[in-house]
């Protein structure tokens, strides 16, 4: 038994063996060690078809890996935790339910009361700043809006952790870049560990206080960057550009 | 100033142009009325083409009784029971059975190939059949709308389950849903607009099957029955007056499950 940071994450020889539609087997993740610290800010990073969406889903307890184990509190995961909740690329939050019904969801499912659970739903409504639209239907919404709403149901069944699947992948470029910030300053008010999957070195380095850099496949942990610069971070700043360079050059010509 | 003029001509060049379309919609109703009237005239037998007017006094006066059959009020109501009852057994069965066949793979691999043989049998195939083992009756009419509705109610509800989006599914098991709240919070939800299209297409079918099974002999009641009976007296325009009840009916019906299905199921469509 671990005892005190009862909050970490590990994630201990993970890998993952898909069988393609043609009957391949297909290694998606080789060999993944990981540590996350309470209260960090982690983003998984690599190329496309890399797997990172795949280990995130094994964090979440959807998918089972084909050996090795991740744990969180050392706890092995095998089902969705309460601990735990994901945010998705899009497309996740119900079309037919109001907003308010939305991210009260998980209390509901927990059956916690009504008047309780949108109490809570209207605290994190109003910290992704869409209290006004509680009312609302998602497809009333833009793109922006909906993904905030999606942060606010996570963070409204009070999880320890956050895992978000490329959430802002969707947005336009403007949206996306004001979406980070406001990830910045939820994380820093609410405290917890989030673990960020994007393909974007951009948004990697702007975001976390470290990259996870993977392989392609089958995927290990190619190297692990520490972003040292304050944040909120500048990206035109000359720091920024060499992290940012670095890392790039990590994904394009790691193996040499 | 120029701006809100713009808009405010444009709403109103858009209902301008509802009613251009709805009146160009009227005009061959009117036409075929016309036409109607005019052969009446020329043919000048009212046992092979009745005026309009005949007609109209049949339909004005639909709690009359008709030739000791009922009237067209009462003749009406009861095939809508009977739609009800059939129709009501077919989601009974159709809307459970779908949702089941939809969520698990292998009980749709063991009811599919039964249903894909048994569909292509038209309802009004299994009259004589119903008839042999049920006698006329409510019970065989039951049975011929049942035949007739419940395949559209379950083929749709089993597509319905099927295209939930996945995301939606598992949003649901990462916050702890169980599979009961999994099936009841987010299948049933989602896949309600489809279901709700079966049912339309449904009920559709099942109101030409009651018609069709109220002309059986052995029937006393009914408008199928009504306008079968008024062929039997050469009372044509009993016959239009009652065919133009049960179109009226139908497309009532029709138009209220459109309205619910705007209503309720707006984000269907809308979906991102």
């Amino acid at each position: 038994m671990e005892g005190n940071d009862k909050m970490s994450l590990s994630i201990k020889h993970v890998s993952k063996v898909f069988v393609n539609e043609k009957g391949e087997e297909v290694t998606a993740l080789g060999d993944i060690n990981l540590e996350v610290e309470e209260g960090e800010f982690i983003c998984i990073l690599g190329p496309s078809g890399c797997g990172k969406t795949t280990l995130l889903r094994i964090i979440a307890g959807l998918d089972d890996p084909s050996s090795g184990r991740a744990e969180i509190g050392g706890r092995e995961i095998t089902g969705p935790a309460p601990e735990l909740a994901m945010i998705f690329q899009e497309y996740s939050l119900y079309p037919w339910r109001t907003i308010i019904d939305n991210t009260a969801f998980g209390l509901e499912v927990r059956g916690i009361s009504k008047e309780e659970r949108y109490a809570k739903a209207r605290e994190y409504l109003d910290l992704v700043g869409l209290k006004e639209f509680e009312g609302s239907y998602p497809y009333e919404l833009s793109g922006g809006m909906r993904q905030r709403v999606a942060v606010a149901r996570a963070l409204c069944s009070e999880p320890q952790v956050l895992l978000m699947d490329e959430p802002f992948g969707a947005l336009d470029a403007q949206t996306r870049n004001t979406m980070q910030k406001e990830l910045l300053e939820i994380w820093k008010k609410t405290k917890k560990t989030v673990i960020f999957v994007t393909h974007s070195v951009d948004e990697a380095v702007y975001l976390s206080d470290r990259v996870v850099v993977l392989s392609p496949r089958p995927s290990e942990v190619r190297e692990i960057v520490t972003v040292e610069q304050e944040r909120p971070r500048e990206r035109t700043s000359l720091e920024f550009a060499q992290v940012r360079r670095y890392v790039l050059s990590l994904i394009h010509n790691g193996n040499e | 100033m120029e701006g809100t003029d713009t808009a405010k001509n444009r709403t109103r060049k858009q209902r301008d142009n509802v009613w251009r379309r709805r009146a160009l919609g009227a005009i061959l109703p009117i036409l075929i009325i016309i036409c109607w009237e005019i052969a009446a005239i020329l043919i000048d037998n009212e046992f092979i083409l009745p005026r309009l007017e005949s007609v109209l006094a049949v339909l004005a006066a639909p709690t009359v009784d008709i030739l000791g059959s009922g009237s067209l009020i009462n003749n009406a109501l009861l095939s809508i029971e009977r739609v009800i009852m059939g129709f009501g057994l077919a989601a009974l069965v159709g809307i459970p059975v779908g949702l089941v066949m939809g969520y698990w793979q292998r009980v749709e691999d063991f009811i599919d190939t039964t249903v894909q043989l048994f569909r292509p049998i038209p309802p009004l195939a299994w009259i004589p059949l119903a008839l042999a083992w049920f006698k006329t009756g409510i019970v065989s009419m039951t049975f011929i709308i049942f035949i007739g509705s419940v395949f559209p109610v379950l083929l749709n509800t089993v597509d319905g389950v099927k295209s939930v989006n996945k995301t939606w599914v598992e949003s649901a098991r990462t916050f702890g849903a169980s599979q009961r709240q999994v099936l009841a919070k987010v299948i049933m939800p989602a896949s309600l607009p489809t279901i709700w299209t079966g049912l339309r297409v449904g009920f559709g079918i099942a109101w030409m099957c009651v018609v069709a099974a109220e002309m059986l002999p052995g029937t006393t009641s009914g408008l199928g029955y009504l306008i079968m009976y008024a062929y039997n007296w050469g009372q044509v325009q009993v016959i239009i007056a009652g065919m133009i009840v049960i179109g009226l009916i139908g497309l009532l019906i029709d138009g209220l499950f459109r309205v619910i299905e705007h209503q309720r199921f707006r984000w269907r469509g809308m979906t991102r």
